[in-house]
């Protein structure tokens, strides 16, 4: 007679349990998040105005064809291709820069650590306000320093002029988002065995050597991480530039997710901004999914 | 001889770059704190006057007294303790399911919460503003609550997933020896173990959510209007006074700094996990 199996009593709660301890997290995510997403999908293919909740004629991808037929969406588009390589390109830079500096060994490198940080922190109304105040036009400090440095030799309207507005507000989003880089970079050195820099200084490797082929190497895999990352996070960014110009002056700072947000909260066209979302979201798939495939490969080994 | 030359070497090559990184990232900070004390008749100066002839608190007393903005400062403060107890509560629970069940699907679970943490806020924000107008949540704390769970939730299981697998699972076995359910094992042996990674992501919801301001704006009204909005509403309405929205700015920006600056070591590795070990 073979053993008899483990009884049903006994197996049962452990197929169930997990799922009861993930029950509440779905449960919200189904409601704020899984729904709202398939209800954008509904409505990108409606023209779906919200002061007109009777009448929403079904459009098929009409709102999609629209976009193609929009120069406002190709501005957009090109706009945002700009944005994301100037930000996450300056941000990772400095961030870089910063990163081999602190890196090195002086007696107040924790403070410069500590206070690198704070851009970070700070709420995006914040970062918006404190650079729209800088670049002011009258009483701004930006055009106080280029008067007396004599750079320029009249106050210049950095927000209200086109050919700047864009420099303007991707120079506070560099701001705002290298010490991100800084830390993480500076994170991925403090992993370089000491004994790797002496291998590499006794072999007569010059400093720029030592960088090319030992340090940069070894942090990778921490670069790629971070700047998937970022790029993600630049890419969906809205509210700073929303705020410091509302996507002005003309077009100049639209960006394709300002755009599908200012379609529906200004221009109340639901339908067609939830279009311009989709076309956002699936742009971005493919950063998200390789982004996603190296985090699951981690967490999931 | 050779000790200056070295020193003096080493202040132009890493200590100047540095204090110049340094500066240009706390100058625009510092310059909206002297502005909140300057007064009126030094800030509308030109040339600039940068430091304040007499230091005042007039724009904080005003802000303060005059204006809605510490009923703001309230509900933002209600809002991210709400964020904080809602994403914690669930996610704590999926997390260690996470971590210590095998089960179906559980890859594919994990994953969408890392999918979901990656949606552009505009696909999420514009049907979430129809969805609780309908249900009537608009301009209530709830509403807003629900909205920033929308990043705080899959953001916490993935710190608190790695919190947990840092644990042995002989702690739990020991447990469940003796005699302790999955939820005491959890609650009386796990939680307290995991309590630096709990306060870790829970402050790090907190200023998320404090800073927040799409969805406060969407989802929000008169009622519930949290700092971030009355702020932007602030630079409409006064466009000279400086003064007072950078006192404002001053308000909302410290508490959530010295915050940041608390956590950000251990933050660094949830954010990269993976990629950076520490």
């Amino acid at each position: 007679m073979t053993a008899p199996p483990a009884p049903p009593s006994a197996r049962q709660p452990l197929a169930l349990t997990p799922y009861l301890f993930l029950a509440p997290a779905m449960i919200v995510t189904l409601a704020v998040v899984l729904i709202p997403v398939v209800q954008t999908l509904w409505m990108s293919l409606h023209d779906y105005v919200l002061f007109r909740p009777k009448n929403v004629p079904f459009v098929g991808f009409g709102n999609f064809l629209r976009a193609f037929n929009d120069p406002t969406f190709w501005i957009s588009l090109v706009n945002s291709a700009w944005w994301i390589g100037l930000v996450v390109g300056l941000q990772f830079l400095l961030g870089l820069v910063t990163a081999l500096l602190l890196n090195q060994s002086f007696w107040w490198r924790g403070l410069a650590r500590a206070l690198i940080i704070i851009p970070w922190a700070l709420p995006s109304v914040i970062i918006s306000l404190t650079w729209t105040w800088m670049y002011d036009f009258n009483v701004g400090v930006l055009n106080d320093l280029l008067l007396r440095s004599g750079l320029v030799s009249q106050p210049v309207a950095w927000l209200a002029t086109p050919s700047t507005a864009f420099y303007a507000i991707v120079l506070a989003l560099v701001w705002q988002g290298f010490p991100f880089f800084a830390v993480t970079i500076l994170a991925g050195l403090q992993t370089i065995s000491a004994e790797m820099y002496e291998a590499a200084e006794l072999d007569g490797a010059t400093r720029f050597q030592r960088l090319r082929f030992v340090i940069l190497p070894a942090i990778a895999d921490v670069i790629a991480t971070a700047l998937l990352l970022r790029t993600i996070w630049v890419a969906n960014s809205l509210d700073v530039i929303l705020v410091m110009t509302g996507g002005g002056p003309g077009l100049a700072t639209h960006t394709l997710p300002l755009y599908a947000f200012l379609k529906a909260y200004s221009g109340m066209e639901f339908g067609y901004g939830s279009a311009l979302a989709l076309i956002l979201t699936v742009i971005l798939l493919g950063v998200v999914m390789i982004y996603v495939r190296r985090q699951a490969r981690e967490a999931l080994a | 001889m050779i000790e200056t030359r070295s020193a003096l070497r080493r202040f132009v090559e890493i200590e100047l770059p540095v204090l110049l990184i340094v500066l240009f990232a706390i100058g625009p900070y510092v310059w909206m704190g002297l502005t909140s004390i300057k007064s009126e008749a030094d800030i509308a100066a030109f040339p600039v006057r940068y430091l304040p002839t007499v230091a005042t608190l007039d724009h904080y007393r005003m802000l303060l007294q005059k204006t809605s903005f510490a009923g703001n400062l309230w509900n933002s403060f209600v809002i991210a303790c709400g964020a904080v107890a809602l994403g914690l509560s669930v996610a704590v629970p999926a997390a260690y399911a996470f971590s210590r069940f095998r089960f179906a699907g559980r890859k594919l679970l994990l994953t969408q919460f890392l999918v979901i943490n990656m949606f552009p806020v505009v696909l999420i924000i514009i049907p979430l503003f129809v969805l609780m107008r309908q249900i009537g949540l608009l301009d209530t704390f709830l509403g807003i609550i629900l909205g920033h769970s929308t990043f705080a939730i899959p953001f916490s299981i993935w710190m608190m997933t790695s919190y947990f697998n840092a644990i042995p699972v002989e702690l739990d076995e020991a447990a469940r020896m003796d005699g302790a359910s999955r939820l005491q094992t959890l609650r009386l042996v796990l939680l307290p173990v995991i309590m630096p990674g709990v306060v870790t992501t829970a402050i790090y919801i907190f200023v998320t959510s404090w800073n927040e301001y799409l969805f406060a704006m969407m989802l929000s009204g008169q009622h519930v209007r949290t700092v971030t909005v009355a702020l932007q509403l602030f630079i409409g309405e006064f466009t000279v006074q400086w003064g007072l929205l950078t006192a404002g700015g001053a308000l909302i920006a410290l508490p959530v700094t010295i915050l940041f600056l608390f956590v950000q070591k251990r933050l660094v590795g949830g954010l990269t996990a993976g990629a950076v070990k520490s």
